[in-house]
């Protein structure tokens, strides 16, 4: 937990102090970079994913699976059509499903066990998701160089900043995202079961997502800076056109600094689950092994003696031996004689 | 690869979404940050450039609440000039030409700011 925490402050340190200085390399090659290294590292990560052979179901499921015709199947639970394993992938993924099932155990008023199931997480991790979500799509205001914004972006943008506190316009999904990301923290820190299982790519993401979140809260309502002058080196920079990045407030070299720490660490960190949920064998098979025979891929071809060629190559001794054969040793000659005509 | 007629839409699908910032500029050449029109009679701002163009709107927002909260309606800038508070009257009367100023750094930042639904926007130019 602390070695997290210190590499995200050492990074802060570096980008405040040393960034600015160093413009070209923190602004344009580093971000350029970042960007190459994510994308390759998916693609890598996924295709390696792809290779793996997955042939057997996995039926991890939270329900009755299809049986007889009077027992009523899970249609979604344990999907057993393709309609259903799909319904089940659009609920894991945009309503995380499967957290919703989550359960806690705690022992209560003494020796006492109890189970009872934890809503928390869901609603803090679909917060937390969906505030990112919408935070990245209203940044294209910054990304884009057009005149007048598309509809649906202002539209996003009025209805996040709808309350009208303050100048510049208060964001929920701004508080909303640093409520989340500090309660996924706290369950690691205050939950002494999570908290012994947790690792430093638990907390690693956790710190760098609220360094970058946080910076970019301070750069808009705190430690302003001049940001038609941030946007012209963005846009140009997302243009293969970067122009010098000296000058520019060093909380947006702070932001730009993690945010590309982020995007080298996303590939080789838990993170990829952004990937990985749409290749879970638990989630995205049907669960219909009873009913489907699934043959192994990586099982060598088969070498069968059938009882035909078994009579083929013994025919002459089980005569002898007086044994019922199927095709007696005149009928074979016959044949042989037959197929040689 | 298994399902690969899966995974190969998939992988183009998500480059192309996560490259998106990079090829919607495309053909829109350089951008340059959005030349306004500046106020042709006067040379000096309330405060600083910089420190306009970086915090004008919590300015206005320091402007607002001392004169509806604190009935104060006088500003004293860091440079000792005092200026009566008021977006109408202050602001606008020096940057009157509130499309080719106000408006076009806006749109260009994809910024709306709601204050001209009650507030009366001049009509004149320079
Ligand atoms: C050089 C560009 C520029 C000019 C000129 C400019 N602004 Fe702004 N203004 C901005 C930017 C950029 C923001 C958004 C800041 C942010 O997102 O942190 C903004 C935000 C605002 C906001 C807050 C909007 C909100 O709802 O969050 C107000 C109010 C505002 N400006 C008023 C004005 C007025 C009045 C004028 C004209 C007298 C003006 N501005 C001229 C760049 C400019
Ligand atoms: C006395 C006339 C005057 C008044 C009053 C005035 N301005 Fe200005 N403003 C100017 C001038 C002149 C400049 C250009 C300053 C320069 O280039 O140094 C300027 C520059 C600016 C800029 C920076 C533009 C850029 O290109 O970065 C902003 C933003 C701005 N003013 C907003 C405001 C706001 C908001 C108010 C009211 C609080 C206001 N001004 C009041 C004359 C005025
Ligand atoms: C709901 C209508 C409404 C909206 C929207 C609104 N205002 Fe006002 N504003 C008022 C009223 C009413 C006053 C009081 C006028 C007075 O007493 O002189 C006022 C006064 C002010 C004052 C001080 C006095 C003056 O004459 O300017 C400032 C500064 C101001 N508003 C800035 C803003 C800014 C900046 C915005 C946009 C972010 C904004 N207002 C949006 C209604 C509004
Ligand atoms: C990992 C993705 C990112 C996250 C989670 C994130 C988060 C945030 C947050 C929470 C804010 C506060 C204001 C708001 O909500 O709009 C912000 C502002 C900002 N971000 Fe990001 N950011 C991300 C990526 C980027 C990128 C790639 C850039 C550009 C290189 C960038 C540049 C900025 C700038 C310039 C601001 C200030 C905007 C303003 O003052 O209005 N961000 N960011």
């Amino acid at each position: 937990m602390l070695f997290s925490l210190l590499a995200v402050i050492v990074l802060g340190g570096i980008a405040w102090l040393v960034a600015p200085n160093m413009p070209g390399f923190f602004g344009i090659i580093l971000p350029y970079a970042a960007v190459l290294v994510f994308l390759a590292g998916f693609v890598w990560r996924i295709m390696n994913w792809a290779k793996s052979p997955v042939p057997f179901r996995i039926p991890t499921t939270g329900g009755q699976q299809r049986s007889l015709d009077f027992i009523k199947p899970a249609r979604l639970d344990s999907p057993f059509t393709k309609a259903g394993t799909i319904g089940r992938m659009i609920l894991e993924v945009l309503l995380f499903r499967s957290l919703f099932r989550n359960t806690k155990a705690e022992l209560k008023d003494g020796p006492r066990m109890v189970y009872w199931s934890s809503k928390w997480l869901w609603i803090f991790a679909l917060i937390f998701h969906y505030s990112f979500l919408i935070i990245f799509i209203r940044h294209f205001r910054l990304f884009l160089g057009v005149d007048v914004l598309p509809f649906c972006l202002e539209a996003i943008d009025k209805v996040d900043s709808m309350l009208q506190v303050g100048i510049p316009r208060f964001y929920m999904s701004d508080a909303l995202i640093l409520a989340g990301l500090l309660f996924l923290l706290c369950r690691r820190l205050f939950d002494y079961k999570i908290r012994y299982i947790s690792l430093p790519g638990d907390y690693f993401p956790l710190f760098l997502l609220l360094g970058i979140a946080g910076s970019g809260v301070l750069m808009r309502y705190f430690m302003k800076g001049d940001i038609a002058t941030v946007k012209t080196f963005i846009v140009n920079l997302v243009s293969f056109g970067p122009i010098s990045a000296s000058g520019l407030p060093p909380i947006f070299f702070l932001h730009l600094l993690f945010i590309s720490t982020l995007l080298i660490y996303f590939p080789f960190s838990k993170l990829m689950h952004m990937g990985g949920v749409f290749l879970s064998p638990t989630r995205n098979l049907p669960n219909n092994s009873r009913a489907v025979h699934h043959e192994n891929p990586w099982n060598p071809p088969k070498k069968f003696h059938t009882y035909a060629a078994y009579e083929d190559d013994f025919r002459d001794l089980m005569d002898e031996a007086g044994l019922p054969l199927e095709i007696t040793p005149e009928e074979a000659a016959a044949r042989a004689g037959a197929a040689k005509e | 690869m298994y399902n690969a007629k899966y995974i190969w839409p998939g992988i183009i699908l998500f480059v192309v979404v996560f490259t998106s910032p990079f090829w919607m500029n495309m053909g829109l050449g350089k951008y340059e940050r959005p030349a306004v029109a500046l106020p042709l009679t006067e040379k000096y701002c309330v405060e600083s450039r910089e420190f306009m163009a970086a915090e004008h709107m919590q300015l206005l927002d320091y402007w607002r609440d001392v004169a509806l909260r604190e009935e104060k309606r006088e500003y004293v800038a860091t440079d000792g000039t005092s200026w009566t508070i008021s977006l109408q009257n202050t602001c606008m009367s020096c940057h009157a030409n509130k499309v080719e100023f106000c408006d076009k750094c806006h749109n260009a930042n994809g910024v709306d700011p709601y204050c001209w639904d009650c507030h009366v926007e001049p009509r004149g130019n320079n």
